[in-house]
């Protein structure tokens, strides 16, 4: 997008501006609701806030194609199997255009992934629940997805630019991700009594980690007044959470199945649901590394990386010939 | 051919697809660099794709009610039609684009002629669209095999030893068979001296763009198309039929 369609004057005139000129004018640019773009001008911790969240969402995207990954190969129907394979492939795609807004902020891909594999970046802690059964693969679509969306539609909208136009793509990929994860409960929980069964166990294992997503409770979280502020968050937690809460009830009626939380009841003078209290120390356990598959989900990375490691030496010295190659040729043509 | 034999005819191009396709899906999230979880991945619901398309096909024709499912999942290794090739273990990434490469060469020469026959006007729809995928995964893969092969002395030395593993098992593709041969006579599969010369002269320039040595044994590995399976086909099934045998009343 070029100055002119941004509607605005270009804030950033560079060496005439103090430090101080320069934060006032960014921070009165996001109030007007303009996009930052990669080579405006923008605060060092701006720039490293963004580059934390939309790195750890990335990564996200990558860890979480191992829990899905996990049932490709037995999808109960090569019909199942193709969306499935569509819907992971996705993600690697988004994991790719994430990677790529990061480096419009001056990150730089290799890094981040040895950041990953090395354990020092995180990643949605959802990921690191197993897959037990074929049901999951609707429960991961359905409400894990789902939950991102509720997350990940605010972003659409984020002040940075990449990130905000990387997720427009992004969310309507997800919304048919989310659509065919419902597609397989519904004809869990409209088939045999063990898929029924198989539906409702899911479900009593996806419900609180999927609740836990949206991140701890606003009065305990610690990045949201300033990336409010920033408008790199737009909602907070616990607003997220009920929407996303006030959303699902009704699907799971539909379903006929039940959510795993003997305390949640409509409350009709607020219009919302309200639920039981969420167990977050198991949340900062999982967080801390402690979750069923964290140490798996790792070493896989790794694993598919080292193993890599060859096949990308192989590719950028093959690249690097050709590039000497036509080099050595336009110098003999001249 | 007989309609016993057209039908055995189809399930071996449909077996071909399907079990590549399934060896390649377990790539996802496991490929060296991200771009190849998504060809991988893509090259995987094409090969998919299109067995979904002659398996139906061939339930059709043989009108005992047996869908695409019902042939893919309820059908033992000795009832499977496809080449050794592609149910061989993926093995590193070097080994998965030479067992890609041979199979895309043979495959592209196939659809070809499958897209242009009239014994079977249906197959030559479905090869259409293939063939449009098939060029794409023969590009993809040849272009890895040069950069393998041209690239570091260790990917050389890689993929020129995937190269002669795999090579026993290419002449299955052009193997005279009972079902192949009635397909030929009928016009719906290309003449098999033509299409092997065709084949080595593809593989032939881009092993030699690839600086990789083309392995002279004459030595074939084969019995797939008749059933008989290396040990591998047997695992593979087990795992990707386990949930309909698990509860075979069940819809998905």
């Amino acid at each position: 997008m070029d100055e002119n369609e941004r509607g605005m004057e270009p804030y950033l005139c560079g060496e005439s501006f103090h430090a101080m000129d320069l934060n006032q004018r960014f921070e009165d640019y996001i109030a007007a609701d303009q996009k930052i773009e990669a080579k405006d001008w923008m605060p060092d911790e701006y720039r490293k806030t963004l580059i934390r969240q939309i790195s750890q969402h990335a990564h996200s995207e990558i860890i979480g194609m191992l829990p899905e990954g996990n049932w490709i190969t037995r999808a109960p129907s090569l019909k199942r199997k193709a969306i499935l394979l569509a819907k992971v492939q996705d993600e690697a795609g988004h994991g790719l255009y994430l990677y790529s807004a990061a480096e419009t902020l001056g990150a730089n891909r290799d890094d981040l992934m040895d950041a990953l594999i090395d354990g020092r970046a995180k990643y949605s802690s959802i990921f690191n629940y197993p897959t037990l059964s074929w049901a999951d693969m609707g429960a991961i679509g359905w409400l894990v997805d789902g939950a991102a969306i509720m997350n990940q539609v605010p972003l659409c909208k984020c002040s940075y630019g990449p990130y905000a136009r990387a997720m427009v793509r992004v969310c309507k990929e997800e919304s048919f991700h989310q659509r065919q994860g419902f597609q397989i409960m519904l004809n869990l929980s409209e088939g045999t009594d063990e898929q029924r069964a198989m539906a409702q166990d899911s479900l009593n294992r996806w419900w609180w980690p999927s609740l836990m997503m949206f991140g701890p409770n606003d009065e305990s979280s610690t990045h949201n007044e300033q990336s409010m502020r920033w408008k790199i968050k737009r909602f907070s937690n616990d607003e997220l959470r009920q929407r996303f809460v006030d959303m699902t009830i009704p699907q799971v009626e539909l379903l006929g199945l039940t959510v795993p939380d003997q305390d949640l009841k409509w409350n009709e003078s607020t219009g919302h649901y309200e639920m039981g209290p969420i167990e977050w120390q198991e949340f900062f356990d999982v967080i801390a590394g402690n979750g069923p598959c964290n140490k798996e989900r790792i070493a896989a990375r790794k694993k598919a990386h080292r193993d890599g490691d060859w096949v990308r030496e192989a590719a950028s010295a093959y690249a690097q010939k050709m590039n000497a190659k036509a080099t050595s040729n336009q110098t003999h043509a001249a | 051919m007989t309609k016993a034999q057209h039908i055995d005819w189809l399930l071996s191009l449909a077996d071909d697809a399907l079990i590549l396709g399934q060896r390649l899906s377990e790539w996802c999230g496991h490929a060296p660099a991200l771009e190849e979880d998504i060809a991988l991945s893509n090259i995987a619901l094409d090969l998919i794709g299109q067995s979904r398309a002659l398996l139906s096909h061939a339930g059709r024709l043989e009108g005992a009610g047996r869908d695409e499912d019902r042939l893919a999942f309820f059908r033992s290794d000795r009832e499977y039609r496809n080449l050794l090739l592609v149910e061989l273990p993926n093995g590193h990434f070097g080994d998965t684009i030479a067992r890609q490469f041979f199979y895309d060469q043979f495959a592209l020469i196939r659809y070809t002629h499958l897209a242009q026959q009239t014994f079977d006007s249906e197959v030559a729809a479905i090869a259409t669209k293939a063939l449009k995928e098939v060029r794409y995964h023969a590009a993809h893969s040849a272009e890895w095999m040069i950069r393998l092969g041209d690239g570091t002395e260790l990917s050389k030395a890689r993929i020129q030893e995937s190269v002669d593993r795999l090579w026993p098992f290419t002449g299955e593709c052009f193997q005279e068979h009972t079902i192949l041969d009635a397909a030929i006579a009928s016009g719906a599969m290309p003449d098999r001296s033509r299409a092997q010369n065709t084949w080595n002269e593809s593989v032939g320039a881009v092993l030699n763009q690839a600086t990789l040595t083309k392995p002279e044994g004459s030595w074939k590995q084969s019995g797939g198309r008749d059933g008989l399976h290396t040990e591998h086909l047997s695992y593979m099934l087990a795992e990707m039929q386990v949930l309909p045998r698990l509860h075979p009343e069940a819809k998905w």
